[in-house]
Parts: C-alpha cells; sequence; structure tokens
C-alpha cells in the first residue's frame, strides 16, 4: 500500500478531484446547511436600512472569483431590489467590469428594474485608494460617466447621491486588493459608513478582526457563506449547488494530507539510521 | 537639486495630505481633491507603461528566439489585437454586439475563471506531496487545517453529528478562527499599520530614499 502511494502519479489525484466535483454537480447530495451568525448578520445589515434608500455597492473581483462572488452578488442584488432599493455599482478591479455588469443587468432584468432610475454601474475607475477617498468629495466627481458613457449627473437616480453620507449603507463584495480592507480603512474609518462584505474564502480570515470591532457588520466568506446566504433568503442558486462539490474536495484534500503523511512516517520508520 | 526637489515635493505633498484627513476646510480640501486626482492619472499611466514593457520584453525573447517564444508570440499578437480592436471601436467598445465584449465575455472570461480553477487540482497534488508533518508546529497547523477544512463544509456537521455541540467541527473551527486565528491577525495587522506609518513617515522626512533611484 505504502509503496503503491509512493509511486502515485499525480495525475490519479487531479483525476480523483475532477471525478469528486464533477459528481455533487451531475447528481446533487443536498447536504444541510447551517447559517453562521456572520452570515445572518449580514442579511439583517440590508434588511435593516429603510425600504426604498440608496445603497452603494462596490463589486470588487474579477472572473478567477466567479464560482465564489457572483452568487453572493445576485443574492445580495435581489434583497435589495426586494426592499426597492436603489443601487449604485462600482467596480474597481481592471479585470471585472464587464463581468460585474453582466451581472447587475441581469438581475436588474430579473427584477425588472430601469437603468439610470433603479441602478446605475458607475464601472471601473483606476486609483484603488484614491477613488475611495475622492468618492467621499462627490460620487460623480469620481465617475462623471457610467459605464455605458452616460453623464453621472444626468441620470435621475444621483440626484439623490451627493457623497457617502447619501447612502445608509456600503456593500462590499471584494476577491482581494483593494477590497473590503481597504474600503474598511479608507470610508468605513473615515465616514463612519456602516458596512457588510462578501469575501473569497481564503480571504475572510483577514477580515475578522473588522467584524469583532464592529467595522463590518456581517460578513459572507467564500462559497460556504453565499450558499448559507441563499438559504436564509430561501433561494437554491448556484453557491448552493456547489457546496456539495466543494464538501466533497475539501474531504479529498483531508485525505491526500493524511495520506502524505502516513507515507512519510512509514518510509522514516523503514529507513535505516 | 535634481535630488532635493522631489524630496521636498514627496514632503509637502504628504504633509499636506495628512492634514487633509484632520481638517475638512474648503482651503484645504479642494486642493486636496485635486491631488487626488492627479495621484489617478497617473496611476492610469501604468497601464501605458505595462504594455509597453510587455511589448518590449516578450518581443525581445521572441526575436532572439528564446525558449517558450511561441507562447509569447501569441501574447503579443492577443495585446495588439484586443488594444487596436478597442481602438477601432471606440467609445461603445464594451456595449453589446461588439468584438470587444465578445472577446472578454467569451475568451478573458473564461480563461481567467480556468485557471482559478486549476487550483484545486494543485493543492490536492500539493497536500498529497508537500504538506509534511515533521514537528510539533507543522503538527498543529496540519490539526487546525483539517479541522477548519471540514468544520467549513456541510459534510463536518454530519461527520461529527453524534458529539456534543460544542465539540462538533463546525464548532470547533468557529472557535479557532473567532479566537486563537484573530488574535495573531489583530496582532499581525497592528504590526503592518505601524510598519506602514513609519515607512511614511521616513518618505515624507526624506530619510526613505529607495523610490528614487533605487538607493538605500
Amino acid at each position: 500500500m505504502t509503496h503503491w502511494l509512493e509511486r502515485l502519479d499525480r495525475r490519479w489525484l487531479f483525476l480523483m478531484m475532477g471525478i469528486l466535483v464533477l459528481l455533487p454537480l451531475l447528481f446533487p447530495l443536498a447536504l444541510p446547511l447551517t447559517v453562521s451568525a456572520r452570515v445572518r448578520a449580514f442579511h439583517d445589515g440590508i434588511a435593516r436600512i429603510p425600504d426604498g434608500s440608496t445603497v452603494l455597492m462596490s463589486c470588487d473581483y474579477d472572473p478567477g472569483a466567479i464560482p465564489e462572488l457572483v452568487p453572493m452578488t445576485r443574492t445580495a442584488l435581489r434583497q435589495l431590489f426586494d426592499k426597492k432599493c436603489k443601487v449604485v455599482v462600482t467596480c474597481l478591479w481592471p479585470g471585472g467590469p464587464g463581468l460585474v455588469d453582466n451581472v447587475v443587468r441581469g438581475m436588474a432584468n430579473e427584477q425588472h428594474r430601469v437603468d439610470g432610475v433603479d441602478f446605475v454601474d458607475l464601472g471601473f475607475k483606476e486609483g484603488r485608494e484614491a477613488v475611495m477617498v475622492l468618492m467621499g468629495q462627490g460620487i460623480a466627481n469620481a465617475f462623471p460617466r457610467d459605464y455605458q458613457g452616460k453623464d453621472t449627473r444626468s441620470l435621475p437616480i444621483m440626484r439623490s447621491v451627493r457623497d457617502y453620507s447619501s447612502f445608509p449603507l456600503l456593500v462590499n463584495i471584494s476577491a482581494g486588493y483593494p477590497g473590503t480592507k481597504e474600503w474598511v480603512q479608507q470610508v468605513q474609518g473615515r465616514f463612519h459608513l456602516p458596512m457588510v462584505s462578501g469575501v473569497t474564502a481564503v480571504s475572510a480570515p483577514e477580515f475578522y478582526p473588522y467584524l469583532q470591532s464592529g467595522q463590518l457588520i456581517g460578513l459572507l466568506g467564500g462559497m460556504a457563506g453565499a450558499a448559507e446566504y441563499e438559504k436564509l433568503r430561501g433561494e437554491k442558486g448556484t453557491a448552493t449547488r456547489g457546496m456539495d462539490a466543494q464538501s466533497m474536495a475539501h474531504v479529498f484534500v483531508a485525505l491526500c494530507i493524511l495520506a502524505g503523511n502516513w507515507v512519510n512516517w512509514r518510509r522514516r520508520r523503514g529507513a535505516p539510521a | 537639486m535634481k535630488r532635493e526637489l522631489p524630496l521636498l515635493i514627496t514632503a509637502v505633498v504628504g504633509l499636506f495630505m495628512i492634514l487633509s484627513f484632520f481638517v475638512p476646510h474648503q482651503a484645504v480640501s479642494v486642493p486636496s481633491d485635486f491631488l487626488q486626482q492627479c495621484a489617478i492619472i497617473v496611476v492610469a499611466f501604468g497601464y501605458v507603461l505595462g504594455g509597453a514593457n510587455t511589448l518590449r520584453l516578450n518581443s525581445d525573447s521572441i526575436y532572439k528566439r528564446q525558449p517558450g517564444w511561441q507562447y509569447k508570440l501569441i501574447l503579443v499578437l492577443s495585446l495588439l489585437a484586443t488594444v487596436a480592436i478597442g481602438a477601432v471601436e471606440g467609445r461603445d467598445f464594451l456595449t453589446e454586439h461588439k468584438i470587444s465584449k465578445w472577446i472578454y465575455d467569451q475568451i478573458y472570461s473564461p480563461m481567467a475563471a480556468t485557471m482559478f480553477a486549476l487550483l484545486a487540482f494543485y493543492i490536492a497534488s500539493a497536500a498529497f506531496r508537500a504538506f509534511r508533518i515533521r514537528t510539533v508546529e507543522a503538527g498543529l497547523l496540519a490539526v487546525a487545517a483539517l479541522i477548519v477544512m471540514l468544520g467549513r463544509v456541510p459534510i463536518g456537521a454530519i461527520l461529527t453529528h453524534w458529539l456534543p455541540p460544542p465539540l462538533q467541527l463546525p464548532a470547533v473551527q468557529d472557535w479557532i478562527m473567532e479566537v486563537p486565528q484573530n488574535a495573531a491577525k489583530r496582532a499581525i495587522l497592528m504590526g503592518a499599520a505601524l510598519g506602514v506609518m513609519a515607512t511614511g513617515l521616513r518618505v515624507i522626512l526624506g530619510i526613505e530614499r529607495s523610490y528614487l533611484s533605487g538607493e538605500d
């Protein structure tokens, strides 16, 4: 057994991983999900804002984060549109604006929302933290034109939007830098704008201190967070479907760690002193 | 003068931006706003510099037929084609039925997602071949990793549902993330923040000059 494991070609591991991810996607296991306090706080953070408010949503990610962050973006937009909220969307990642626009427009069409009235996609602006600070001087100042090239100041949704004080909440969905950490440091800390955040699983531990200090009201961590959020909202989206595959992948990686160390331990034990 | 002038500009602008954080008066906020706009424009020029650098380095490799030059040729041709198509399509290059939009949706987006998805396979291989427990610290890391990995997914709850609730994997992983992980992360964040402040002060006061010409 040890000898076989020692000589195991890594392509077998790739094949096993592929099968374990593919099978639950084709034949869902419907493993039960438990909603964590962090996810409930994210949901309640949005639920508490007055109906019809205008909310700032920054989607700072690119296509690499689609499985984790697009489901939570969709669910958050659905929750906001259900509350008749207007949404101002920005993107600070150069690879993201096309993807974010597709997601926002898809949700707006589903909920019958009008561009420029119920939502606006301001698109991408380079400058990272500098853009965040500049938005504090005026949103239209930092984004004079929206993603479609329309004059931002002429849009009906922007009549009630001046700077950060116009929003009761910032929803940030981020995959790294610039993202949640920078929004907390430059905007939440400086302009005291309440904030909820959805991030990739790998970066989630970085934001626990902000959650504990109250700088973040709620936090969605990776696909698990997105799936719990979908459960809380009574939706069955792509995150819920993906959790079975992720479960299998995690178990397989855990077994790989154990098997690798077992082989190593046996080899060391059998080696001459 | 060649060195003193940039140092003076850095010191004046740095001090002014710190001042703007504390003084909301228009006399400070308007110039600060202008400086922020300038910073954004300067950062945007980085894309031009990056594009030119990519072209220069890869063209050189292609010309010298270095190993893997064929891939670099595809990179350069793709870069030039994307820029040219975007320039021809003009301001509406991101609207529906445009080639630029098609390139983004059908080529860039799936390729970027694929690159990220490949991580799952490499993590499995690395877990089997590289994650070796040779010390007590490595053992603690491995145990914590296994608990968090399994506790974060629904199967963790199923595997340990027979245990008392505080000992079930999701509860234990929550404790690891909320207490020891959080404490360590907070210490790192505070240390990094103090380091950033110290470096910022060194730059403003002209002690740190490596950004000028690579000297210490």
